[in-house]
C-alpha cells in the first residue's frame, strides 16, 4: 500500500496525478531526453533508463521502460533481458555499451565516472551530446526510481500491463499518454481495466 | 576538468544547463516548485526544503549543491550556517521541528534505498504534524537530488572552493529561486 494517499494508478502515475505541478516538469525532462529527436535511437535511450533502473532494482520503472525499449526493438524482449543482465554481452553496438558503462557509475556515484570511461566511449563514436545525455538519462532514473519506490506505489507484476502500455508510450510520447493519468482520474478508480492500461 | 566540452568559468550545474537548455528548463522548473514556491496547503518554508536538499546532497558528497542549497537555506529566515552544518552532520541533535527531523529520515532513507522507507517512518512524520504534500515533496526532493547530485558529479563540472561565490549563489536562490537562468 502506497505511503500517501495516491490515487489508484500503477507505479509514477500515481504521484504524477497526486501533484500534477512537479508532474509537469518530470514529464517534460523524460519527454525531452528519451523521445526528442536525438543521435541515440528512442531504443537505445530506452535500453539506458532500463538499465539504471534495473540496477536500482526498481520493478515497475524497469518493466515500463523494459517494454517501452522492446516496442522500439521490434518487439525484442530478449534483448533487453540481456541488457539488464550483462550489457557487455548483448548484441549492441560498441558505443552504446560505452555509454551504459558510464549509465552504470551514474547509477552508484557520478563521481565515479573516469576520463576513460568518457574516452573509451568517444573512440566508439560518442559526442558530447550523447554523452551528456547518457549522464542524465542515468541521474533522472536515480530520481524516477526512488520516486516510484519511496512512495511504495502500486507495482503491478503482470507483464502484459507493461506490454500493452509500452506499446501505446512507445507510439504516443510520455506527456501525451500521461495526460489519462490528470483527465480521467474519476474512471481510473471504478474501472480496472482502465487503471491497467 | 569537465568530462566534456561545458562553457568555461561557469560552475556546478549552470555549465550543464548552458550546454543544454531543452533539458535545463524541466529541471529548473522543477526546483523551482519544489523548493521556492510556497505550497498549497500549511507547507514546508523554503528554509525547511533547503536543509533537505542540502542534507541528501551532503550524503551524495556532492560538493557544489552541498555548499550552494546549504548557502540557499542559510539566507533563508531562521536559517544560518552553524544551522546547515548541524543538520547534515546530525539532524537528530539539530535545532529544529521534531516533524522535519522525521522527514529528514525518509529524506536519508530515499537517498540509500528509497525501498527502505517504513510505514513506521512515515507514521512518525504524521503524527509530528506532516501532510501528504510534504511527505511527497520531502520524498521527491530526496530523489530530485540523487539527480541533480549525479549530474553535477558524473559531468565533472567545476566546482571551485570558493566561499564569497557561494553566499552570492545562496542569496539569489533564496531571493528569485530557480525559474530563471543564471540561477
Amino acid at each position: 500500500m502506497p505511503h500517501i494517499a495516491l490515487p489508484n494508478l500503477p507505479g509514477i502515475r500515481g504521484p504524477m496525478a497526486f501533484r500534477p505541478e512537479t508532474s509537469k516538469p518530470l514529464n517534460e525532462l523524460v519527454e525531452v531526453l528519451l523521445r526528442h529527436p536525438n543521435s541515440l535511437t528512442q531504443g537505445e535511450r530506452e535500453l539506458i533508463a532500463t538499465y539504471v533502473s534495473s540496477q536500482n532494482n526498481c520493478h515497475y520503472c524497469q518493466s515500463i521502460h523494459g517494454a517501452i525499449a522492446a516496442a522500439h526493438l521490434d518487439g525484442n524482449e530478449d534483448l533487453v533481458q540481456c541488457v539488464k543482465h550483462d550489457f557487455r554481452s548483448a548484441d549492441i553496438s560498441p558505443k552504446l555499451k560505452a555509454l551504459l558503462n558510464i549509465a552504470g557509475k551514474v547509477q552508484q556515484d557520478g563521481k565515479k565516472v573516469t576520463a576513460e570511461d568518457v574516452e573509451l566511449a568517444r573512440n566508439e563514436g560518442a559526442t558530447d551530446i550523447e554523452i551528456h545525455d547518457t549522464v542524465l538519462i542515468a541521474a533522472a532514473f536515480c530520481m524516477y526510481n526512488r520516486y516510484v519506490d519511496g512512495l511504495a506505489t502500486v507495482q503491478p507484476q503482470d507483464p502484459d500491463l507493461y506490454r500493452q502500455r509500452g506499446k501505446m508510450v512507445a507510439r504516443d510520447g510520455y506527456v501525451a499518454a500521461n495526460l489519462t493519468n490528470v483527465a480521467t482520474p474519476s474512471l481510473s478508480t471504478t474501472e480496472p481495466e482502465l487503471v491497467a492500461r | 576538468m569537465p568530462h566534456i566540452h561545458l562553457p568555461a568559468d561557469v560552475p556546478g550545474i549552470g555549465a550543464a544547463f548552458a550546454f543544454r537548455p531543452e533539458t535545463a528548463k524541466p529541471m529548473r522548473e522543477l526546483a523551482h516548485i519544489l523548493l521556492f514556491e510556497p505550497g498549497s496547503e500549511a507547507s514546508l518554508s523554503s528554509r525547511d526544503r533547503e536543509l533537505i536538499a542540502s542534507f541528501v546532497s551532503s550524503r551524495n558528497t556532492c560538493y557544489f549543491c552541498q555548499t550552494s542549497h546549504g548557502a540557499a537555506a542559510a539566507y533563508h529566515v531562521g536559517g544560518s550556517p552553524e544551522l546547515v552544518a548541524a543538520v547534515c552532520r546530525d539532524p537528530s541533535t539539530a535545532e529544529i521541528s521534531e516533524k522535519l527531523k522525521a522527514l529528514l529520515v525518509i529524506a536519508a532513507h530515499v537517498q540509500g534505498d528509497a525501498k527502505s522507507v517504513t510505514p513506521g517512518m512515515v507514521e512518525a512524520a504524521r503524527e509530528h504534524g506532516a501532510s501528504d504534500v510534504e511527505i511527497h515533496d520531502t520524498v521527491l526532493i530526496a530523489a530530485a537530488f540523487c539527480m541533480y547530485n549525479r549530474y553535477v558529479d558524473g559531468l565533472a563540472t567545476w566546482q571551485p572552493r570558493n566561499e564569497e561565490m557561494y553566499q552570492k549563489m545562496g542569496a539569489r536562490l533564496a531571493g528569485s529561486g530557480y525559474a530563471q537562468p543564471g540561477s
